[in-house]
């Protein structure tokens, strides 16, 4: 690990995104569009007294799956465009590290996920008065690992799609399992017991999990913290898996 | 780099013994045996198809030899250490077209520690000084490569391979380069060039012709001529290629 390689790497990949306005725009504002149309969906709900809003479990999942598809699926495709235009090949043959390239990614792209669910999460906070008990720096928090989450599977997924079309095809491979079974949709007790046991398997079922967490306690519960490293340990194994991906030589 | 001593000005900078490529089950090179002299022009030359850019990227070492080897600067192609001093040169223009000039030259310097000064003088050493902050993606398909270049002149490599640099260059440009590349040879810095146009080939002292992944003959422009007849070096080429379709040349190893 060499951090002035990663640091450049940061910076360049940033960069490339900052020449990109209409990326930008995409990444931050539709995520807050997305909830509104979630608030107003469920504006008119009756609730019994005391049961919460339906916006407030949905809503709240949601800040942290948004950052999980977008930077996946921008990495996969930015990454795509690394291998494909020749310039992965020419970095390969400079002294830069896998691991620099990689946290590189992972950094800038952590970044532009902590500004989107910034966004997204003062919206639900106070335009829509999102009702949790914990703090929203813990969502928030949950997240930016959700899109390192996503940058990690983006980085592996683009090894094996050899254009940009195959790469977004991935997404209903990796992204739509996920939410499916998070536990967003039905709650993961009320599933079969594949299904529960697949769930389990899954890295985004460890940030809703945590996100009810949030929710439900005012101090971070250790549960919380437990699938926090749960997650950190799968985000690191994935890039492992992503680097060992990126060959210096090819046959 | 400047102050080369007359012995390393005679040593090898590569050396190939032996060398075959399977790629896929496809033969491209089929036992190669050659030096390349340090602090000189070599051109690699040969019709497309010819296994040039495979050698090339068995030099760098991004390619797997399946066969023989390859030493670079008197280590195995491809090793680690060798990554600071030898630049490479893709044949499409290998940049990110979504940054400025300027931003794709300091970052593939930043793997070098190169300056921003650095990155001056190898934008304006290929004449892109006035377009620094250019989107790369905006310019011509000449200064596109030239962007290429630049990228990897920055890092000062004491091996440029360079994988056919003038393609689509108008001539003003394209003598400007060989001018340039001479600068760099005389400065010690060994440069293989390929190309497929053989009017390139009296810029450079010595040349190796590759065809259907052998090779043909190491010579100089000047034995090339004469071998193949012709003062038309590509004339010369292709009398030497039909000589050897008709079995009269064999493999020459230097």
């Amino acid at each position: 690990m060499n951090l002035r390689m990663t640091l450049a790497t940061t910076t360049r990949v940033l960069g490339q995104l900052r020449h990109d306005h209409r990326s930008v725009a995409l990444i931050l504002v539709v995520p807050a569009l997305l909830l509104a149309a979630v608030y107003f969906l469920f504006e008119n709900e009756t609730l019994p007294p005391g049961f919460p809003r339906t916006f407030d479990r949905v809503g709240l999942m949601m800040l942290a799956i948004f950052p999980f598809v977008v930077m996946f699926l921008v990495t996969s495709i930015t990454m795509l465009r690394e291998r494909t235009s020749g310039t992965l090949e020419r970095l390969l043959t400079t002294p830069i590290h896998k691991a620099d390239l990689l946290f590189g990614y992972a950094l800038a792209f952590s970044i532009m996920a902590a500004l989107q669910s910034l966004v997204a999460t003062a919206v639900a906070y106070w335009v829509f008065d999102l009702d949790i008990k914990g703090s929203p720096g813990f969502v928030v928090m949950i997240a930016v690992i959700n899109a390192v989450l996503g940058v990690a599977l983006g980085l592996l997924c683009s090894a094996f799609a050899r254009t940009e079309f195959q790469a977004v095809q991935f997404m209903p491979v990796v992204v739509v399992p996920q939410i499916l079974l998070c536990g967003l949709f039905v709650a993961r007790e009320d599933m079969n017991a594949v299904l529960e046991a697949i769930s389990g398997a899954l890295p985004l079922t460890f940030s809703v999990d945590a996100l009810k967490e949030i929710a439900a306690n005012a101090e971070a519960t250790s549960a919380m913290w437990q699938d926090t490293l749960v997650m950190g340990a799968i985000v690191v194994g994935v890039l492992v898996l992503a680097s060992l991906t990126l060959r210096r030589q090819t046959r | 780099m400047s102050l080369s001593s007359p012995a390393m000005e005679s040593s090898t900078a590569i050396r190939a013994t032996g060398l075959h490529i399977t790629r896929s089950r496809t033969k491209i090179l089929r036992g190669l045996d050659f030096t390349v002299a340090s602090g000189r022009i070599t051109g690699l030359l040969g019709p497309s198809g010819s296994g040039k850019t495979t050698l090339m990227r068995a030099i760098v070492g991004v390619q797997r030899i399946t066969r023989g080897a390859v030493t670079v600067l008197d280590r195995p192609a491809g090793s680690a250490p060798l990554r600071h001093d030898v630049g490479y040169v893709t044949q499409g223009a290998s940049v990110y077209g979504d940054l400025s000039v300027e931003a794709n030259v300091r970052y593939f310097g930043a793997m070098h520690g190169a300056t921003p000064a650095d990155a001056k003088e190898a934008i304006a050493a290929v004449g892109l000084a006035s377009l620094a902050r250019q989107k790369a993606a905006d310019l011509s398909g000449g200064q596109f490569s030239r962007v290429s270049l630049a990228c990897a002149l920055v890092s000062h490599p004491k091996l440029l391979v360079l994988d056919e640099p003038t393609v689509g260059l108008d001539p003003v440009l394209r003598a400007e380069l060989w001018e340039r590349f001479a600068a760099m040879a005389a400065a010690g810095t060994t440069l293989l060039v390929s190309s497929h146009v053989m009017e390139e080939a009296s810029h450079c002292s010595s040349l190796l012709l590759l065809r259907d992944g052998l090779l043909l003959a190491q010579l100089s422009p000047a034995e090339l001529a004469a071998r193949g007849r012709s003062d038309d070096l590509e004339r010369a080429f292709l009398t030497i290629i039909k000589a050897a379709d008709r079995g009269q040349e064999s493999q020459v190893a230097s």
